[in-house]
């Protein structure tokens, strides 16, 4: 894939910058002139792998979160959240639907949501290291 | 981020904004308060004006659901735009919960 443009953003780890992540993403992925639909499914990609930072990676600590959004030539989209949290132990089953680590506030639904708005998924994660989260989507030509 | 009316042992909590991690804590404690106040016989949850909600707005209608139906009450959903139900139709939401 040959990207041609491309942003980085990187803030701690606060729940009040979950937003600003999403439309920072969005503000950027808008150059593509997504629909409203699509552009609705990258904030929420976004939310979710940001979210996951701040409650799992960080926990009771304030962390890092580095995102990275890509355009390729053919339009597709490579979001890229990166933290350097306690990681994932086994990330197959962390994927599963409804499982969750967390407290009753959490549904275990946030990468179901991530792979179904992307058309590509992978996680790279290594316990006590961190774990990045690659999401890719295309953004339809329209017109 | 919330108002509400009772009208014959009904609240309805309308919610307004975007429905994440961060808001949604305040949200739940808001809500729960009125559900503890007047005791309704059902909630309704009106999403009309929530501009954007992710899996944090799951896990606050499924808890609201439980604290419901545990006292024998009812919980409904009303008034999703787009976006929300989208999120709620992949955590299969309206199996559960009756959504108008
Ligand atoms: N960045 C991360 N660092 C550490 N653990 C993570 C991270 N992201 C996800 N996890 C683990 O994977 C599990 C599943 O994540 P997922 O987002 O699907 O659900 P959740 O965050 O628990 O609930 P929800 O997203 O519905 O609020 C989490 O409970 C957590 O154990
Ligand atoms: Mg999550």
């Amino acid at each position: 894939m040959k990207f041609i443009n491309e942003a980085n953003i990187t803030f701690p780890s606060n729940s009040s910058n979950e937003s600003f992540a999403r439309m920072s993403v969005a503000a950027f992925v808008s150059q593509l002139d997504p629909t409203v639909e699509e552009l609705a499914e990258i904030k929420t990609m976004v939310s979710e792998a940001v979210t996951n930072c701040v409650v799992h990676a960080y926990e009771n600590t304030i962390g890092l979160v580095r995102i990275r959004v890509q355009i390729s030539d053919s339009r597709a989209v490579r979001i890229t959240v990166k933290d350097t949290g306690k990681g994932i132990e086994d990330v197959e089953t962390a994927k599963q639907p409804c499982f969750t680590t967390g407290s009753e506030d959490r549904a275990g639904m946030g990468f179901t949501i991530m792979e179904s708005f992307s058309d590509k998924l992978r996680v790279k994660s290594a316990p006590g290291r961190g774990t990045s989260v690659i999401m890719e989507k295309k953004i339809i030509k329209r017109g | 981020m919330l108002s509400y009316s009772v009208d014959d042992d009904i609240l309805t909590v309308f919610i307004k904004g975007e429905l994440d991690h961060h808001t949604s804590s305040g949200l739940r404690e808001e809500t729960d308060k009125l559900i503890d106040r007047f005791s309704p016989i059902k909630t309704i949850l009106d999403f009309k004006n929530v501009t954007f909600c992710d899996s944090s707005g799951i896990a606050f209608v499924l808890g609201r659901y439980k604290r419901m139906t545990a006292g024998g009450g009812i919980l409904e959903l009303t008034r999703l735009p787009r976006q929300v139900a989208t999120i709620f139709d992949l955590a299969n939401l309206g199996s559960l919960i009756r959504i108008t």
